[in-house]
C-alpha cells in the first residue's frame, strides 16, 4: 500500500524529468514538421497550433492537467492521440515480454536444477560456458544471430512483424495472442507464436541466463542447509529434496532479483522491436525520439515508468505472498 | 474471490472443450505445431500476391493529415490506394491522374482543374467534382493538419462549374500545379471520409487501383485489386506492404523468400543479392541529393576557401569508392531529371586550383583553414563515411575540418536558428522537379543556410516570374552563379537499390519507393 502511495509522486517526478529533458535535448520538432518550403509565418503558426509558443511552465501545466483528464495530447508527427497510439502498441510489447518471460523462467529453473544436481565437471563446465555466452551476448546481437540462423540459413521462422499479413483473422482487441488463445483459434495462435519466437528468445536468453545463475547459487546454498540434510536422512532422493525442499527457499531471492531485472527486459524491447519490425511501443518510442515528437515521447516514458512501478509492486506482493517471513518484516 | 471465479469460468470453458473434442483438438494442435519449424506459415497466399518489405511505415491512411504523411517515401503506398490529382511517370514527368486537364488562368492568379468522368470510389459510388472541391478546400485549411500548407495554403476561393473546379490563389505560386502531383495531393471521398471520422484507418476508401483490405500501424497494409479502376489493371490481386525499418531485416526478408521485393538495402549487400540465383536488382537515381550546405560564417566568408572546398572534392571517386558506384555526381541543386537542370554547369575536381585559391588567402596544408563540418550518421547511405573521405580530400589541399555528428531534428533546429556549422551535410528531395523546391527553397527563406543579399535577390526575383521559360532559364543562371561563388556544394544524386525475385518486372520511379501497380 505504501508503495502504491509513492506511485503518484514518482510519476510526477518522471513527468517533470522527461518534460524538461525533451526540451533540453537539441532538435526542434516544429522545424522538422514545417519542412524546407515553409515560411517564417508557417513555422510560427505550427508552433502556436501545438501550444509550443507558450512558456514552459504553462505547457507543463497544460500537459499535466490533460493527463489527469485522460487527454495525453496528440502526436506531433503522426497527428493522432497519444493515448490511442500507446493503447494500440502496448499490448504487442506486453505479449512479447510475457512470451519471453515464460521460457526464460522455465529454462532458468531447469538449468539451475541440472547444475545443482549434476556434480561432474564434464557437464557443468559446458553448461557454465553456455550460460556465459547466453548472458554475455546482448539481446540485439542474439536477435541478429537468431534471425540469420532460423530466418535465413534455415528459413523456419518469420523474421519480422507480429503476424502473417496474409492471415485472415481479425482481432477485436490489441491483445492478439491472448484473444486468439481465448477464441481457441489455433491457426492464429500458431502464427502469432511463430512471429514471437525469435524476438522473445532474443530477449529471454540473457535474462534467463542471469536468472539461472542466481537460482543455481541460491539452490546450492539451500542444499547445504541443515534441513536439507535432515530430509536426505529421511531417505528422500537428492532430486526430490532439491525440488520439494531446497527450491522453495531458493526461489524467493531469485524472484526478488528477477523482478528487478524484469524492467530491463521491458527496456530491451526497444531494440528488439526495431530489429524484428515488431509493432510495439519500443518501436514507437524509437520513431518518436528521432522526430522529437514531444507529446508521444512524454507519454511513452510515463507509460514505461508506470509499467516499471507496477511490475516492482507486483513482485513485492508476490514475495509477501510466497515468503511469510517478509510479511513479518514488512 | 474474483480471481477464483474467473479461474472457474476459464477452467469450465476449457474443460468442457476438452471433454467434447479433447483428442481431436490435441491431434490438431500437434499437426499445427508443424508450421513452427516446417513449411511457410502463410494461411492462404495466392500466387497473385505481391509482398513488399518496405522501409518506412505508413503513419495512417489519411494522406493529408500529419507531417509524416508528407514523407516522400510513403507516397508510393498512398498512390496505390488513392488517385493523385495529377500523376507522374517513372521519370517525374506529369500525366493525368484523377484530373484530366489542369491549367493556369487569369495571369496565373487562378487554376482550373477538370475531373475525370467515370472514375469510381472503392464503394462503387462515382467520384465527383464536389469531392475534388472538398479535397482541395480541406488541403487549404490549416486546421486540417495538412503539412503542405506552404503550398496549398495559397488556395483561396473555390468555384465549381460542371466537371471543373477553379481555384483562385492568394498569391502566385509557380509550382502550384506541380504540387498537385505529390505529397498529400490525393482526392478523398467527402461523404465516406466524414462518416468514418476517427475510424478512417479501418474504413479508408479511395479511387486508386487498390482498395484497403487491412491496415495495422507499424505492421503492414494489405490491399486488394480494385476491379473497377478507371486505369490499367494491376497485375497482382493482393499487395502487402510489410513495414520493416531495419535494413538487415529487410535483407533477411528477401533472402528467406518471405518478401518478393525490398529496397534501401546497403549497396554492397545489394550487389551480393542481385547476383544470387532467383533474385535480381534494379537501381535508379532518385529525386534526392546529398549536399554540403555552406553558411556565411568563419572561413566560409572567404570565397577562395569556399571555391577551394568545392574544387577539392573528387565526387566521382566518392561515388565509386564509398557508394560502390551507386550515385550520380552533381554540380548544382538540380538533378538531371529536374526542369532546370543544366549539364553545362560544372565544378571540376581540381586540387591544384584548390591549393592555389587557398594560397591566395594565406592557407596551405601546413597552415590550414579550419572549420567544423556537421553530418548525419546512418541517416543516408554512407553519409558519415563520405564526409570523412571529404575531410581527407580537404586536408590534402589545406582545409582542416572537424566532423560533428548530428541528427535530422538537430539539423533543422540549427538551420532555422541560423546556427549551422560553416559546412553541414544533409540531403534535399524534390520529386516535383521544380527549381523553386530545390534552389528556391534551399537558398531563400528560413531554411536557407547561406544568407546573402545577392543570393536572396536573385532567387526572390524568380519567385515572381510568371513566364515559365524565363523562370527556368533564370534558375539555370542562378545555379551557375551559385556554382561560381560556391555558396553550396552539391555532391551527388542518390540511387535507390531495389531487390526483387527474378520473375518480377519492377519499374523504378525517380520519385522513389515501390509503386505496386507498376510491378508485373
Amino acid at each position: 500500500m505504501r508503495r502504491l502511495l509513492w506511485l503518484l509522486p514518482t510519476l510526477f517526478g518522471v513527468a517533470v524529468c522527461v518534460f524538461v529533458l525533451m526540451r533540453v535535448v537539441p532538435g526542434d520538432p516544429v522545424a522538422l514538421m514545417a519542412g524546407p518550403g515553409a515560411s517564417v509565418e508557417d513555422i510560427e503558426r505550427i508552433r502556436a497550433q501545438h501550444g509550443l509558443d507558450r512558456p514552459l511552465a504553462v505547457q507543463f501545466a497544460h500537459w499535466l492537467t490533460g493527463i489527469a483528464r485522460g487527454d495525453w495530447g496528440d502526436s506531433l508527427s503522426l497527428g493522432r492521440p497519444v493515448l490511442s497510439l500507446i493503447g494500440a502498441h502496448l499490448p504487442a510489447t506486453l505479449e512479447l515480454v510475457l512470451v519471453a518471460l515464460l521460457p526464460a523462467c522455465g529454462g532458468a529453473l531447469c538449468v539451475a536444477l541440472l547444475l545443482t544436481h549434476i556434480r561432474g565437471a564434464a557437464v557443468r563446465a559446458p553448461a557454465q560456458l553456455a550460460l556465459n555466452i547466453a548472458q554475455g551476448v546482448p539481446d540485439f546481437l542474439w536477435a541478429l544471430l537468431l534471425m540469420l540462423a532460423l530466418g535465413v540459413w534455415l528459413p523456419l521462422l518469420p523474421v519480422s512483424g507480429r503476424s502473417d499479413p496474409a492471415l485472415a483473422s481479425d482481432f477485436e482487441t490489441s491483445f492478439h495472442l491472448l484473444e486468439a488463445l481465448w477464441r481457441l483459434d489455433l491457426h492464429a495462435t500458431t502464427d502469432l507464436l511463430r512471429h514471437l519466437l525469435l524476438p522473445a528468445t532474443s530477449l529471454a536468453l540473457p535474462f534467463g541466463a542471469l536468472l539461472a545463475r542466481v537460482l543455481t547459487v541460491k539452490l546450492r546454498e539451500a542444499m547445504a542447509q541443515q534441513y536439507v540434510l535432515s530430509a536426505r536422512a529421511l531417505g528422500l532422493s537428492r532430486m526430490t529434496v532439491m525440488r520439494r525442499v531446497a527450491l522453495r527457499n531458493a526461489w524467493v531471492p531469485a524472484l526478488a532479483f528477477g523482478g528487478t531485472q524484469l524492467v530491463f527486459l521491458l527496456g530491451g524491447t526497444v531494440l528488439i522491436e526495431q530489429v524484428y519490425g515488431f509493432p510495439g511501443v519500443g518501436r514507437l518510442a524509437m520513431e518518436a525520439v528521432a522526430r522529437r515528437d514531444l507529446p508521444l515521447v512524454q507519454g511513452l516514458v510515463l507509460t514505461f515508468s508506470l509499467l516499471f512501478l507496477l511490475v516492482r509492486w507486483a513482485v513485492d506482493l508476490l514475495l509477501l505472498w510466497v515468503d511469510p517471513r517478509m510479511r513479518i518484516t514488512a | 474471490m474474483v480471481i477464483d471465479s474467473a479461474a472457474f469460468l476459464i477452467g469450465a470453458r476449457y474443460m468442457s472443450f476438452l471433454h467434447r473434442r479433447g483428442f481431436l483438438k490435441a491431434g490438431a494442435a500437434c499437426a499445427l505445431s508443424a508450421p513452427f519449424f516446417g513449411v511457410s506459415g502463410r494461411v492462404e497466399v495466392a500466387s497473385k500476391t505481391l509482398v513488399i518489405a518496405y522501409h518506412t511505415p505508413l503513419p495512417g491512411l489519411d494522406p493529408a493529415r500529419s507531417p509524416q504523411s508528407a514523407n516522400p517515401t510513403v507516397q508510393s503506398i498512398y498512390k496505390a490506394l488513392y488517385d493523385p490529382y495529377i500523376d507522374q511517370n517513372p521519370n517525374l514527368s506529369f500525366k493525368p491522374g484523377i484530373l484530366t486537364k489542369w491549367a493556369w488562368q487569369l495571369h496565373k492568379s487562378r487554376i482550373a482543374l477538370t475531373i475525370r468522368r467515370g472514375a469510381l470510389w472503392h464503394d462503387g459510388k462515382p467520384v465527383t467534382a464536389d469531392d475534388l472541391a472538398w479535397s482541395l478546400v480541406r488541403a487549404a485549411d490549416p486546421a486540417s493538419g495538412n503539412p503542405m500548407q506552404f503550398a496549398f495554403g495559397k488556395m483561396a476561393h473555390f468555384q465549381l462549374r460542371g466537371d471543373t473546379v477553379t481555384v483562385e490563389l492568394k498569391e502566385f505560386e509557380p509550382a502550384m500545379l506541380k504540387w498537385l502531383a505529390f505529397l498529400t495531393a490525393y482526392i478523398l471521398p467527402e461523404q465516406a471520409f466524414t462518416a468514418a471520422g476517427k475510424d478512417w484507418d479501418n474504413q479508408a476508401i479511395g479511387s486508386g487501383p487498390y482498395r484497403l483490405d487491412k491496415f495495422e500501424r507499424n505492421g503492414f497494409i494489405r490491399l486488394k485489386r480494385f476491379d473497377k479502376y478507371w486505369g490499367p489493371k494491376p497485375a497482382f490481386e493482393t499487395v502487402i506492404y510489410k513495414f520493416v525499418p531495419d535494413p538487415v531485416t529487410r535483407v533477411a526478408e528477401i533472402e528467406s523468400g518471405s518478401a518478393d521485393i525490398t529496397l534501401e538495402v546497403p549497396y554492397e549487400v545489394y550487389d551480393r543479392l542481385r547476383r544470387k540465383p532467383g533474385l535480381a536488382g534494379v537501381s535508379t537515381p532518385v529525386s534526392d541529393l546529398g549536399i554540403i550546405f555552406l553558411s556565411n560564417k568563419g572561413v566560409m566568408r572567404d570565397s577562395n576557401v569556399r571555391k577551394a572546398a568545392a574544387h577539392a572534392i573528387d565526387k566521382k571517386t566518392l561515388v565509386q569508392k564509398v557508394l560502390s558506384g551507386y550515385g550520380v555526381p552533381v554540380d548544382t541543386l538540380q538533378a538531371p531529371q529536374y526542369a532546370a537542370y543544366d549539364p553545362t554547369i560544372k565544378v571540376p575536381y581540381d586540387p591544384a586550383l584548390a591549393r592555389q585559391l587557398l594560397a591566395a588567402s594565406g592557407f596551405s596544408p601546413e597552415n590550414p583553414a579550419k572549420l567544423i563540418i556537421q553530418t548525419t550518421r546512418g541517416y543516408k547511405p554512407k553519409d558519415f563515411e563520405m564526409i570523412s573521405a571529404i575531410v581527407g580530400m580537404w586536408r590534402k589541399v589545406g582545409i582542416e575540418a572537424e566532423v560533428e555528428v548530428y541528427d535530422i531534428a538537430h539539423h533543422f533546429q540549427l538551420l532555422l536558428k541560423g546556427e549551422l556549422a560553416p559546412a553541414a551535410f544533409y540531403n534535399w528531395g524534390n520529386a516535383i522537379g521544380d527549381p523553386s523546391t530545390s534552389t528556391g527553397a534551399a537558398m531563400l527563406g528560413p531554411f536557407a543556410a547561406w544568407k546573402s543579399d545577392d543570393a536572396e535577390r536573385r532567387v526572390a526575383a524568380l519567385t515572381l516570374e510568371q513566364d515559365e521559360a524565363r523562370r527556368i532559364a533564370g534558375y539555370k543562371a542562378v545555379d551557375r552563379y551559385f556554382a561560381q561563388q560556391a555558396y553550396v556544394i552539391p555532391l551527388l544524386q542518390y540511387v535507390q537499390p531495389i531487390v526483387h525475385k527474378k520473375h518480377l518486372k519492377v519499374t523504378p520511379f525517380v520519385a522513389g519507393g515501390i509503386v505496386a501497380q507498376a510491378v508485373k
